[in-house]
C-alpha cells in the first residue's frame, strides 16, 4: 500500500502466469482526515469532467474538486486542503459514503490522494466493491462513534488511527471501538484474495460448463 | 433468505463456484461496455497479457462522451477523441461488436442493450455503469460494476458477487393523470431512502407494474442505483415477450423465441416466493414528481408542500438544508412555479421511443418559453431515426427544442452539453447531485418527460394535468 503501514506483503505473484500480485491487508495505520456529511456521491468525489481519461493516473489531485477549489482553482476551506491532513491514509466519513455512479475513478482518486481506508456509518454498494478491488477496506461503525471520531482526528491530526480488519476494531489514542467489515471484504483482504480476477481465471473449465448449461448461450 | 424468486433461480443457475471469500463466482450472460469506465480495464488486462474471454458475450456502444451536435472525427474534444479511439482500437483488437456512431445502432448503453434484443430474460447482464439496473425490466440480473470487475469480466467471464436479500415492492392500483413510471420510482426512493435499497435487489411488481411497457419497467428499474439497490427486476411477461420478438435477436428467428420462452417463463418469482422484505405502495395515490433538492430522494408531489428539515428524520436535515440552500428553496413553498433556464429530454432513463412520443403531445403546436433553453437528446440512433420518421422532430423543433443526436448528453455533462452557472434544469434524468450536469452551481429538478415538456412550455416546474395533450400530427 502506498501511504498505509497494510502489512503481509506481496505473496505468490504471478502464481498462475500473468495475474496480478496479491497483497494481504490485515490493518491500515495512518492519520485521519475527517469528511462531514451523508450521501456525499461520486460525482462529488471526482466531477464527471475529470473521467475524461483513460488511464486512472493523476486523479489524486481531482479528488473532491470541486468542494476543494473555486472556479478560479484557488484552493477553499476543505479539510484535504488543510495542511495537518496531508499525510492522512484514512478518511473518517458519514452515511452512505460514496453513492450513485459507479466510477471505479472516485476510490482510485482516493487512493492516489493517499487514502488506503474509509471508516464510515455506510458505503454504497458498488463504491465499496470498488474500494476492495483496490485493498481500500471500507469498516463501518454507528453515527455516534464516527462524529467522535471525526472529532478526535480534529484534535489530534497526527496521531495514528489504526484499522485492524482482521480484529473488526479501530484504534485511535486511547480508545479502541468495535467495526463491522463484510464477511467476504474481511476474507479477501486478510487472505490477500481481493484480486478476484486471479481467483476466477483459475475457474475457467466450470465457466465454460456454466455457460454451456444456459439455454441462451449458443454452442 | 429469498426463496423461488427470479433471483435465485437466475442465481443459481449462473453461479460457477463458491470463492475463498465466501462469494459467489457468478457467470456473466452480457457484457456491456463503453468508452468510459473500460479503457483502464483493457489497461490492465494488457498488463497482465490478458485476452479477452467471451468477446461474444460482450457488446460496446459509445454514450457519455460522444457530441450530440457536430459528431465529425476527430471530436473536438481531444479527450473524448482519445477515449472514443481507445474504445476503437480495444473493440478492433478483441472482436467485439460495437456499435459505433456510423452503425445507426449507436446510443446510451442501456438503450441499445434492449433494442437489439440483447438483453433477454434470466440473463446475467452487467456493464460498468451504475444504471445497468436498467436491464432488469426484462427479469435479467444486471448489475453496475466498477473498472477492475470489468477486467475480471473481460478475462474470465464472470464476476465476483455476494448474494443479496430481495425486496419485493408492490406499486397497486392504477396510476393517475400524468403519472409515470419515472413518479413511481422516485416514489419509492423518497419512502425507502437513498440508502434503503443497500443490501436488496428489487423485485417490482403488483398492478401498476405490469401495466407499464418496457420503457416505463425500465426507467424504475434504472434507478433501482438511486435507491442504493444495485439491482431490480420485473418479471418477464406478455409485455416483455411481445417487445422480445420484435428485436434483431429473435424478429428474423422465431424458432429461437420458442426455444427460449419456456426457460423465460421457468425463472419468473414463484407465487409462493418468499422474500426478505415485503413494501407496499398505492400507485392510485401518486401525483407527477419532482425533486426539490440534491438527492433523488429528495422528492415531493407537485402540488406538496417542500418539508422543512427540522421535520425530517435528524440523519438527513443537514444534507436538506444544504440541498435548499443550494436549490434556493424554502420550506413550505411548492416546486409549481419555480423558474427553470433550461429543459433536458433525455439520458437512460427517459430517452425512448414512448417518453418522446409522449412529450410530444404536450408540446405539439405550442411554444417553448423564450427565457429556456430546451433540448431533446434521443436515447439511441435508432430512437432518434423512428422520431423523426414520425414526426416528433418536427414537433420538438418546430416548439423551439432542438433536436440533437443520441448520447448521455446533459445527464452528467461528460460532453458539451452542460449546465452553465446556476442555472436551473428541467430533467428526464437520474441525478441531481451538485455539480451533475456540468456546473457545479446548477440546479437539477427531476421529473418525467411530459413534465420536462410542460416546464419548458411554462419556463417553470408546473403540473402537466394543466396542459391539455394534443395529437401529434403524422409526418
Amino acid at each position: 500500500m502506498s501511504a498505509g503501514d497494510a502489512d503481509g506483503g506481496v505473496a505468490d505473484a504471478d502464481a498462475d502466469g500473468g495475474d496480478g500480485p496479491v497483497e494481504t491487508v490485515e490493518h491500515v495505520s495512518g492519520t485521519g482526515v475527517p469528511i462531514r456529511g451523508n450521501d456525499i456521491d461520486t460525482d462529488q468525489i471526482i466531477p464527471a469532467r475529470f473521467m475524461k481519461v483513460v488511464t486512472f493516473d493523476g486523479l489524486g489531485q481531482f479528488a473532491f474538486f470541486d468542494q476543494r477549489f473555486d472556479d478560479d482553482d484557488e484552493p477553499k476551506d476543505h479539510p484535504m486542503n488543510e495542511e495537518r491532513f496531508q499525510e492522512a491514509s484514512v478518511m473518517a466519513v458519514n452515511a452512505n459514503f460514496g453513492c450513485g455512479s459507479s466510477r471505479e475513478h472516485a476510490p482510485q482518486a482516493l487512493q492516489r490522494w493517499g487514502i488506503d481506508a474509509l471508516v464510515g456509518e455506510s458505503f454504497a454498494e458498488i463504491f465499496a466493491g470498488n474500494c476492495l478491488a483496490l485493498g481500500i477496506p471500507t469498516v463501518t461503525t454507528d453515527a455516534e462513534a464516527v462524529a467522535d471520531l471525526q472529532e478526535f482526528i480534529e484534535n489530534n491530526p497526527d496521531t495514528a488511527i489504526d484499522v485492524d480488519v482482521a480484529a473488526e476494531t479501530v484504534r485511535y489514542g486511547d480508545r479502541e471501538i468495535d467495526v463491522a467489515v463484510d464477511d467476504a471484504q474481511r476474507t479477501a483482504l486478510v487472505d490477500g484474495e481481493w484480486d478476484t480476477t486471479a481467483l476466477m481465471r483459475s475457474n475457467a473449465g466450470v465457466v465454460d460448463e456454466t455457460a454451456q448449461a444456459l439455454p441462451y448461450v449458443d454452442d | 433468505m429469498s426463496d423461488r424468486t427470479l433471483y435465485d433461480k437466475v442465481w443459481d443457475r449462473h453461479a460457477v463456484t463458491e470463492l475463498p471469500t465466501g462469494q459467489t463466482q457468478l457467470f456473466v450472460g452480457l457484457h456491456l461496455i463503453h468508452e468510459v469506465t473500460s479503457p483502464q480495464a483493457f489497461g490492465m488486462l494488457r498488463e497482465r497479457d490478458l485476452e479477452v474471454a467471451y468477446p461474444e458475450h460482450t457488446h460496446a456502444t459509445v454514450d457519455h462522451i460522444v457530441p450530440t451536435a457536430d459528431q465529425s472525427r476527430p471530436y473536438g474534444d481531444d479527450a473524448a477523441e482519445e477515449m472514443m479511439s481507445e474504445l476503437e482500437e480495444n473493440v478492433r483488437e478483441a472482436g467485439i461488436d460495437f456499435s459505433d456512431p456510423t452503425t445507426g445502432d449507436q446510443g446510451i448503453v442501456h438503450v441499445v442493450g434492449p433494442e437489439q434484443g440483447l438483453t433477454q430474460p434470466g440473463m446475467t447482464v452487467v456493464c460498468g455503469d451504475s444504471h445497468t439496473a436498467t436491464h432488469g425490466a426484462f427479469g435479467a440480473l444486471a448489475f453496475g460494476i466498477g473498472t477492475s470487475q470489468i477486467r475480471d469480466v473481460l478475462a474470465t467471464g464472470s464476476i465476483a458477487m455476494e448474494k443479496q436479500q430481495v425486496r419485493k415492492i408492490e406499486i397497486t392500483g392504477e396510476l393517475g393523470a400524468g403519472v409515470e413510471a419515472k413518479d413511481v420510482i422516485l416514489a419509492i426512493i423518497r419512502k425507502l431512502g437513498t440508502d434503503g435499497g443497500v443490501g436488496y435487489v428489487y423485485e417490482y411488481a403488483g398492478d401498476a407494474i405490469e401495466s407499464l411497457g418496457m420503457e416505463g419497467r425500465m426507467s424504475i428499474c434504472n434507478m433501482s442505483i438511486e435507491g442504493g439497490a444495485r439491482a431490480g427486476y420485473v418479471n418477464p411477461d406478455a409485455t416483455t415477450y411481445d417487445w422480445l420478438s420484435e428485436t434483431d435477436a429473435f424478429a428474423d428467428d422465431p424458432e429461437k423465441f420458442e426455444r427460449l420462452k419456456p426457460y423465460w417463463e421457468s425463472i419468473r418469482s414463484e407465487s409462493d416466493a418468499e422474500y426478505d422484505d415485503v413494501v407496499t405502495i398505492d400507485g392510485g395515490a401518486l401525483e407527477p414528481m419532482v425533486t426539490w433538492g440534491t438527492t433523488p430522494g429528495q422528492g415531493i408531489g407537485i402540488s406538496e408542500p417542500i418539508p422543512a428539515p427540522e421535520d425530517l428524520p435528524e440523519s438527513e436535515r443537514d444534507t436538506a438544508r444544504r440541498a435548499q440552500e443550494h436549490m434556493r428553496v424554502e420550506p413550505g413553498d411548492r416546486m409549481d412555479g419555480y423558474e427553470v433556464d433550461v429543459a433536458f429530454l433525455g439520458s437512460c432513463t427517459n430517452a425512448r421511443l414512448t417518453d418522446l412520443r409522449r412529450a410530444a403531445r404536450i408540446v405539439t403546436g405550442r411554444e417553448v418559453h423564450p427565457d429556456v433553453r430546451a433540448m431533446v437528446v434521443p436515447g439511441s440512433q435508432r430512437v432518434q431515426a423512428t422520431a423523426e420518421e414520425e414526426g416528433l422532430q418536427d414537433v420538438f423543433t418546430e416548439a423551439g427544442f432542438e433536436w440533437r443526436n443520441a448520447g448521455c448528453s446533459m445527464c452528467l455533462g461528460m460532453n458539451e452539453d452542460q449546465l452553465e452557472g446556476d442555472e436551473a434544469c428541467a430533467s428526464s434524468s437520474n441525478r441531481n447531485f451538485v455539480g451533475r450536469q456540468g456546473s457545479k452551481d446548477g440546479r437539477t429538478v427531476l421529473m418525467n418527460p411530459r413534465m420536462v415538456a410542460a416546464a419548458a412550455l411554462k419556463g417553470t416546474v408546473t403540473d402537466v394535468c394543466e396542459i391539455e395533450e394534443r395529437e401529434v400530427p403524422t409526418a
